[in-house]
């Protein structure tokens, strides 16, 4: 059943406007050939993880440039797991401080893509750690 | 612009030149085949006389303070004051707001520029489930007005100028300063700044949302209205470029959105508040993004002057010559600058800002060169500040006006670039206006295609970021790192319900019924604003009954 696409969630946590990052992501992700769902800004971590479960996606990428992430972030892993769905990935990127980088790590989020990661870099790591789920 | 003989022996010489063009790249072929600005407009290797042949010297380019104020709005240039050194600045709470503005006008600094949290700025109060983990991170967090009289202590309201980057709640903090400014005992004719308060460029970039496009248009009417008959010296919209282009927009793209957003509020108040131009026009101000391509944005500056000019005289037939000025404030680009080799952006931005005063601003913002990774820090800011000052005072570019006016070059790409936005302008204009075009997410998904564009080029190495995709070092330098810790929402929350405590809960109720009937009979809701902060409504409670009135707008998410 490996013909199955892989499903992606690009999501913004919080009140965060910048998504010009998200965006551009979105299309690669789209031209990569995942089926790529972008919710647009202003979601919270509840409606965000509903969507991820509702679409059935294999993986959520958070994207937050407001500096609110330590908060955002675990949270959706938080939630995704209080509704029994911590089989789906959650990574993010934006303005995330190094120093942030390994508790975000241990709150559950996979991967942390930082300013300078190239599209493919960040497509490359979904082929090789995910698998769409059956 | 030239004789017939210039140009014809122009021509000889440039077939003479070309033919040793083509000699010398047969042996030793260019370093790439396209040149182009960063926003990827081909620039050819040579401009002269014949690009501009077809100048008019009257008509396209005159003199400072004279139509088409292609040279500039001022017919005396900087000779008598130099551009508003204006930094963005805002965070944590409204005292430690207030201390790096005391810090910043001790540097120097001549104008004050508000940076608010993204609570404030979406209209919603620090104890919302919504603001969680967003309090004093990319601003200062004010939810009523005994926030805003901390944040503006010992600032003399009727002497300098403060500009305010705020959009859906513009009515509310503006009322917040309105109503500080009489407790101050400024009278409202004295005070002078400027809210951003262009909600047509927050649907098409910045994204900080509340009620759909016509309701907000409405909003931004009454303070127009309400500015030109009781704050005449507030410029009541900035007209602003900069998310635009931050979005990942072109240079053209920049110019004609921002001006096209401009020309949809110059009708929208013309029309629901039958104001004449140019009772309002004068006041009304831009704001641009000065990117990293020197040339492209010293002839965007020029081109949008020029172009406003046009539009102003020909579409809405303005007689005050006030009402055919551009006057813009510019920052430089926050997206050009890299996290990699942070030192570097220090060079970056002062390019930046030397394009920007080439190109005529009136108020500059330096960015600092850590703002990339965090709040910048006090050294960092005064970096940036000093930069302004040394291109002020050092460099000797303000002692003549517009110096590049006549370059070929310059010329022939403000003429391109002003060319190429009046295309945009038309097919918006065919399209039924901007609102109608946001609607259809027309500007959305062009800037989009930009964004993701440049994007490709970056990671394929056609365009070069330092440090980024060229030039980089293993060994990356430590920069000291201002950091909001969760102290401050907590302590914020706790003003507030202080705040909630001691007030006239029946007069809040009060108030904010009077602004919900406001609302729903079309009155401007500006003196009800300023009185309902006086009596301590909060930024979230006044934003609700806009909210309740006019509908919640959301992101639709087109990319």
């Amino acid at each position: 059943m490996a013909d199955r696409k892989l499903r992606i969630l690009v999501a913004k946590p919080g009140l965060d406007g910048h998504d010009r990052g998200a965006k551009v992501l979105a299309r690669a992700f789209r031209d990569a050939g995942f089926e790529t769902i972008y919710t647009g800004c202003h979601q919270t971590p509840e409606q965000i993880a509903g969507t991820a479960i509702q679409e059935d996606v294999d993986v959520v990428g958070l994207s937050c440039l407001s500096g609110a992430h330590n908060y955002l972030y675990p949270e959706v892993v938080r939630l995704l797991k209080e509704k029994g769905a911590d089989d789906i990935t959650v990574i993010g990127g934006g303005i995330i401080p190094d120093q942030d980088i390994p508790k975000l790590q241990a709150a559950g989020i996979k991967a942390i893509f930082t300013p300078g990661a190239t599209l493919d870099s960040i497509i490359d790591w979904i082929n090789q750690n995910i698998t769409p789920r059956e | 612009m030239f004789t017939k003989e210039l140009l014809d022996k122009s021509s000889q010489l440039r077939k003479k030149w070309e033919d040793e063009v083509r000699r010398i790249v047969a042996k030793n072929p260019d370093q790439k085949p396209h040149w182009s600005t960063v926003s990827d407009l081909e620039i050819k290797r040579l401009y002269g006389p014949e690009d501009i042949k077809d100048m008019d010297f009257e008509r396209d380019i005159g003199y400072p303070g004279q139509f088409p104020f292609l040279r500039g709005v001022q017919a005396t240039g900087y000779r008598g004051k130099y551009w508003t050194f204006r930094m963005f600045s805002g965070m944590g709470d409204a005292e430690v707001t207030n201390k790096r503005w005391h810090f910043l006008l001790n540097s120097g600094q001549t104008g004050l520029s508000t940076a608010f949290d993204f609570p404030t700025l979406m209209g919603y109060d620090t104890d919302s489930p919504k603001a969680r983990g967003e309090c004093g991170k990319c601003g200062v967090a004010i939810d009523t007005i005994e926030d805003f009289l901390t944040l503006v202590k010992g600032i003399p309201l009727g002497e300098i100028t403060t500009s305010m980057t705020i959009n859906p709640p513009a009515t509310v903090l503006w009322a917040m300063y309105c109503a500080a400014a009489e407790i101050q005992g400024v009278p409202l004719s004295k005070i002078g700044g400027t809210i951003q308060n262009d909600m047509l460029k927050e649907f098409i970039a910045q994204k900080t949302l509340m009620c759909p496009p016509e309701p907000s248009v409405k909003l931004i009417s009454d303070t127009v209205e309400f500015g030109t008959k009781y704050v005449p010296k507030w410029n009541t919209i900035s007209i602003s470029g900069y998310h635009i282009r931050e979005a990942g927009a072109t240079a053209v793209q920049e110019l004609a959105f921002t001006l096209r957003d401009g020309m949809e509020y110059v009708e929208d108040v013309i029309k629901r508040k039958g104001l004449d131009v140019d009772e309002f026009a004068p006041r009304l101000s831009f704001f641009f993004n000065s990117h990293i391509d020197f040339f492209e944005e010293i002839a965007k500056m020029r081109a949008a002057r020029r172009i406003w000019a046009k539009a102003m005289r020909d579409r809405y037939k303005a007689k005050n010559e006030r009402s055919l000025w551009m006057r813009f404030h510019t920052q430089t680009a926050g997206c050009s600058l890299t996290a990699q080799q942070p030192y570097n952006n220090v060079v970056r931005t002062a390019t930046e800002a030397l394009a920007a005063v080439l190109g005529g601003t009136q108020s500059l913002h330096t960015n600092s060169l850590d703002e990339v990774l965090c709040l910048p820090s006090d050294h960092a800011v005064q970096i940036a500040l000093r930069t302004q000052q040394i291109i002020a005072e050092e460099t000797g570019v303000a002692n003549t006006i517009d110096p590049l006016a006549g370059s070929y070059f310059v010329e022939a790409l403000t003429n391109e670039m002003e060319e190429k936005a009046w295309e945009y302008i038309e097919k918006i204009d065919e399209m039924g206006g901007m609102v109608a075009a946001i609607e259809k997410s027309y500007p959305q998904l062009e800037i989009s295609d930009a964004a993701y564009k440049f994007q490709r080029q970056i990671d394929s190495g056609e365009k070069i970021m330092v440090g980024v995709n060229k030039y980089i070092t293993e060994d990356e330098v430590e920069i000291p790192f201002v950091e909001i810790d969760d102290t401050v929402e907590k302590e914020q929350i706790e003003r507030l319900n202080a705040v909630r405590r001691k007030r006239d809960n029946r007069k809040v109720a009060e108030c904010l019924n009077d602004i919900r009937n406001a609302c729903k009979k079309g009155e401007n809701v500006m003196p009800y604003c300023i009185e309902a902060v006086k009596n301590y409504c909060s930024v979230q409670e006044i934003c609700d009954v806009y909210r309740e009135v006019y509908g919640e707008y959301r992101d639709p998410g087109v990319y």
